[in-house]
């Protein structure tokens, strides 16, 4: 395992994202951009990893990122996504959404298009308005997707001033994060816990399914749909519980995981410690019976790999990364990660009372037969400070942004 | 009240003038506000227009450096970790790693210097430059300081190794012989170049004398001349006792022959070997650690430190840490030569010759700008238990109290506030109440700002914060008309008082609207419900509604009654729920009992036999009045209705 390479940025980074390469395209990524939280400006930074072939003829390897060009940006950074090649659309904490352009040539952003009042919460008796964070973005050209604490879903279209559809009241609580299911369906997370199937194809303001945990109303964070199996959905909560869902199955999650949980991860660093062998770890353990909320952190993002979808990210407030491999060939793997020194953990993996799913092509994720019921968990960052906001995973490389103003590159994920 | 340790600096404002205008002023956490007033002691009638704004005096500008924000992140990780390690480790793998510590957070200090000075090259201006500039110079003091204090209290080398860590420590900070050796040696005749001699100096003054040996041989292959003295000279700086880490000879065997060695270059000096060349005989002089020789040598050696070490590596090579303050003191007056008097880096690095760890940390506290150096460093160096005994007139022990300060300076900031959390937890007297002052203090413009601020609270049990933070944002939720909101946070912060006020709204819309708002929330509730008797209601009576709705009409009813027998339902609702029970009562099947109808009825004059008697002229009133009184004439019939079927049926039942 290489190296992870870190920076320290001078600024709290909120989101970090790679430019997605184009079509058929063999190289590996190499730019990503970052966006800055609760500093007196903030920035939508887009940086570059260096060139490989120049790198390598000199036989050193500098693994610095460098800084390609910036822009301000009024207010904090809530999420961030390339909406193509050049395009990266930002939702702000003052309720705007921006589309900024970048320019190669110069190397130069610029803001292509703005939706000043996106997001925006009426007050009880006056018509007054007063500006919603905006907290969620998927784009899928030319569609772009906003969410909101003022419970609005807005869809917007590049190059139309005006919203294509907006749904006022979605939601009572605040949405946290959005994602497309299927064209013309999308998936919101809310700070009570439920997860809600909209189609934009029917009128009204209800959602057309609404999946959630029972009970507790733990907020969820963060969703991401599988790449290939459009069913298969990950959600990550407040309780920095990891949950799958099948979103044609009932209303449960599938499986849950409890991840980024201070008590739980000692116990099992020391087992590590102790006999330097792992065994699969299997246990039942159902929502509520985890300890106390305030011993768990919140997973603020949860990434399949888009080519790889064996293979899971997480990142946490408590500062950890984890990579999650549901691949069958664990144990061979195992070995692997031991000898590149990295801490490697196998978690609880609890199944609800789901009957199992008879599919053509069972997902991994989905998978209830205890024998490949095997998850390794591997923490990629060194040591833990400060909240991992954010992260992104593109080939073999990974980008992850802190707190603690830091942010960490690995360019071999899987090596 | 101790007495003052120097003159307080004064500090202008551009743009104030408290010559002509009363000022006043208040104190915030890191920062003052100050503005003129328009009182005017002598010229009451003339009103001189004074100056309109508020000014904002920070007190510790460094926080802001977009540099230095760097050393405050990286060296905060570094922080918690010496935070950490600190129980398990005792005796040699503990100052291995205390040593360790410190030389990371004296690499973070470089790596900041480093960029600090490619910043200060950047800079547009002359002006900012020659600010970087100077920001770059403190960097260096400090690490150099730090590095001093490194080896004389961390690794607290004993005699023999103390040299050459001290070596070692001037190398690193005396380092434009490295660029000079390389103009040197890059030139197309080395020994012919102007600055040759300077070189071989210089490397000789450090105790380089291996390069310095490769450069004399340089010169004695250009001229044959004096290669005899160079080789003799080559020999002398070739067989200079040393001590190597790995070797084992005891100091009194280095001692025995490094007297030997040093009679022989007495000798080659006393025989005038070197006579015909200067340069030759003034290094064999230095080699003899005679200080006229030396301070001949001063605008090489830059400093007093470096004179010292030098003097000592020629002299006395072998001393002992506590002989260390007097050759410190007679290097200093040496090398100062009456000519200029000590400044301040110059008083701390005698102090810590001296081995006065609180005189170091007082005169850095009043040299430096920020609280960043002492505050590191007396935490490392209490961890090296060095600070025990030493307590504060104030109730806290100095490593607090400069931690408190400096974590105080970052919650002052808008954006470090989250790193300054940590250092108050290491603070074990006071460190838990400044958080819950500051903490509070931060202002909360979005719900994940919130619920990181929360995180740290609730990790910390500081249940007065989470309450208070919950409810800041319940009200913040209703004011924007978010009751669903609103309602999870009073939920959250078990605020039933609130829980109650925010039900009662959901009630009025409904009243208002004939239907509920944030379905997904209300039918969600669970035991939450339980948090008010308001909420308890608010999530029955939804229930009744979705039963209603399910056509379920008899468990409908039952519940409706109970809401109002079990007194959870407020008396101002009564009337809807009686209202809602009418299309019950009109159902074709008997859905209330007869024992249901009583109590209903019971109800309902409760309610009519409660209400005073009015008399005024209100037509509004009137017309309420009513519509009132129809309702209950209605509801009267209906349940008489209901319990003549009621009575029927269940007597026929009875029958059977």
């Amino acid at each position: 395992m290489e190296e992870i390479y870190a920076k320290f940025v001078s600024q709290k980074i909120s989101k970090t994202r790679w430019r997605p390469l184009p079509p058929g395209s063999l190289q590996t990524a190499e730019t990503f951009a970052t966006g800055s939280w609760d500093n007196e400006e903030n920035y939508v930074s887009l940086w570059s990893i260096g060139d490989f072939e120049n790198l390598d003829s000199d036989g050193g390897f500098e693994g610095d990122h460098q800084l390609l060009c910036d822009i301000r940006h009024h207010g904090d950074i809530m999420d961030l996504q390339f909406f193509d090649q050049e395009r990266i659309v930002t939702a702000s904490s003052t309720g705007c959404v921006t589309v900024f352009l970048h320019h190669p040539n110069n190397q130069t952003l610029s803001v292509n298009q703005q939706w000043t009042t996106a997001h925006y919460h009426t007050g009880p008796s006056s018509p007054s308005y007063s500006s919603a964070p905006c907290t969620g973005i998927v784009c899928n050209n030319p569609e772009i997707v906003t969410v909101g604490e003022d419970g609005r879903i807005n869809l917007f279209r590049a190059d139309h001033k005006e919203a294509v559809r907006t749904i006022d009241n979605a939601d009572s609580s605040t949405l946290h994060a959005v994602t497309f299911l299927r064209t013309p369906e999308i998936l919101t997370v809310n700070s009570i816990g439920q997860l809600k199937i909209w189609d934009f194809r029917q009128q009204g303001n209800e959602p057309s399914q609404i999946l959630s945990l029972t009970g507790d109303r733990v907020p969820l964070h963060c969703v991401d749909r599988h790449p290939n199996q459009q069913h298969v959905v990950a959600t990550g909560g407040q309780d920095g519980m990891l949950s799958i869902w099948d979103v044609r199955q009932g209303t449960m999650p599938v499986s849950l995981l409890k991840a980024h949980e201070a008590e739980n991860r000692v116990s099992l660093l020391s087992m590590l410690e102790c006999n330097g062998t792992i065994s699969a770890h299997h246990s039942l353990s159902f929502p509520g019976s985890s300890s106390s909320p305030a011993s768990a952190s919140p997973m603020w993002e949860v990434h399949f790999h888009p080519s790889n979808p064996d293979h899971l990210f997480t990142c946490s407030e408590d500062g950890s990364l984890w990579h999650w491999d549901a691949s069958t060939d664990v144990p061979e793997k195992s070995l692997l990660f031991h000898q590149g020194g990295r801490t490697s953990t196998f978690l609880s993996h609890s199944i609800s009372n789901q009957a199992n799913v008879h599919q053509s092509v069972i997902s991994s994720w989905l998978s209830t037969d205890p024998a490949k019921d095997r998850i390794e968990i591997t923490s990629l960052l060194p040591s833990r400070t400060l909240s991992v906001n954010s992260l992104d995973v593109l080939g073999p490389c990974l980008v992850c942004g802190t707190d603690a103003e830091a942010i960490y590159v690995t360019r071999h994920l899987f090596s | 009240m101790e007495e003052l340790d120097g003159e307080p600096t004064v500090t202008l404002i551009p743009g104030v003038n408290s010559k002509k205008h009363q000022m006043c002023f208040d104190w915030g956490p890191g920062e003052m506000l100050v503005c003129e007033t328009s009182f005017n002691k002598k010229e009451k009638s003339e009103v001189v227009p004074s100056c309109p704004f508020i000014y904002i005096i920070r007190k510790d500008v460094d926080v802001y450096s977009q540099v230095l924000r760097k050393l405050f992140n990286e060296s905060h990780g570094i922080f918690v970790g010496l935070q950490r390690i600190e129980e398990e480790l005792t005796g040699k793998s503990r100052k291995s790693q205390l040593v360790r510590v410190s030389k990371n957070y004296r690499s973070v200090i470089r790596a900041c210097m480093e960029e600090m000075h490619q910043v200060a090259i950047a800079a547009k201006d002359p002006a900012s430059g020659r600010q970087f500039s100077s920001q770059v110079s403190i960097l260096s003091a400090m690490e150099l300081i730090w590095n001093l204090c490194e080896i004389l209290f961390i690794e607290v080398a004993p005699a023999g190794p103390l040299l050459l860590h001290l070596l070692d420590w001037v190398r690193l900070h005396v380092c434009e012989v490295d660029s000079l050796s390389a103009d040197v040696l890059g030139s197309e005749n080395p020994s012919k170049h102007e600055s040759f001699w300077n070189l071989v100096t210089i490397l000789v003054l450090q105790g380089r004398l291996d390069e310095a040996r490769q450069m004399l041989s340089k010169e004695a292959d250009t001229s044959p001349t004096s290669a005899g003295m160079c080789r003799i000279m080559g020999e002398l700086m070739r067989t200079m006792p040393i001590l190597s880490p790995g070797n084992t000879q005891t100091l009194t065997e280095l001692e025995l022959k490094w007297q030997h060695w040093h009679e022989e270059c007495e000798r080659y000096l006393q025989d005038c070997t070197f006579a015909s060349n200067p340069h030759l005989e003034s290094l064999c002089k230095i080699m003899l650690g005679d200080e006229a020789a030396l301070l001949e040598q001063k605008e090489l050696l830059s400093n007093w430190y470096h004179f010292l070490v030098t003097r000592l590596l020629y002299s006395n090579p072998t001393v002992k840490p506590i002989d260390l303050q007097y050759y410190a003191q007679s290097s200093l007056d040496l090398f100062l030569g009456g000519e200029s008097s000590p400044e301040p880096l110059d008083n701390i690095l005698m102090a810590a010759f001296e081995f006065d760890i609180h005189q170091v940390i007082k005169e850095c506290s009043i040299a430096l700008s920020n609280w960043w150096f002492v505050a590191h460093l007396t935490d490392l160096l209490d961890h090296c238990k060095l600070l025990q005994s030493h307590n504060l007139y104030f109730g806290s022990n100095m490593r607090e109290c400069l931690l408190l300060e400096y974590a105080s300076g970052l919650f002052a900031h808008p954006s470090l506030w989250q790193l300054g959390v940590d250092y108050f937890d290491y603070c074990p007297e006071l460190g838990r109440v400044s958080l819950e002052l500051h903490i509070e203090r931060i202002p909360l413009n979005t719900e994940q700002k919130a619920l990181k601020v929360l995180r740290i609270c609730e990790q910390r049990q500081m249940t007065e914060q989470v309450r208070s933070i919950c409810k800041i944002l319940a009200m913040k939720a209703v004011r924007n008309n978010r009751l669903g909101s609103a309602l999870s946070w009073s939920i959250r912060a078990k605020d039933a008082a609130f829980a109650t006020l925010v039900s009662d709204r959901f009630l009025r819309d409904y009243c208002e609207r004939g239907c509920f708002s944030d379905l997904d929330l209300i039918d969600n509730l669970g035991p939450a419900m339980m948090l008010s008797d308001r909420l308890t209601f608010l999530g029955k009576y939804r229930e009744f509604h979705r039963v209603y709705g399910e056509k379920r009409f008899a468990d409908a009813a039952s519940l409706l009654l109970s809401l109002m027998t079990s007194q959870i339902a407020p008396r101002s609702f009564w009337m809807t729920l009686l209202t809602d029970a009418l299309p019950l009562l009109e159902q074709k099947q008997v859905i209330f009992s007869a024992e249901q109808t009583y109590e209903l009825m019971q109800c309902l004059e409760d309610l009519t036999s409660g209400r005073p008697v009015h008399g005024g002229p209100d037509t509004q009133q009137c017309q309420d009045d009513d519509i009132e009184t129809t309702k209950v004439e209605m509801l009267r019939l209906a349940l008489a209705r209901n319990l003549a079927r009621a009575i029927v049926r269940e007597g026929s039942l009875e029958g059977f």
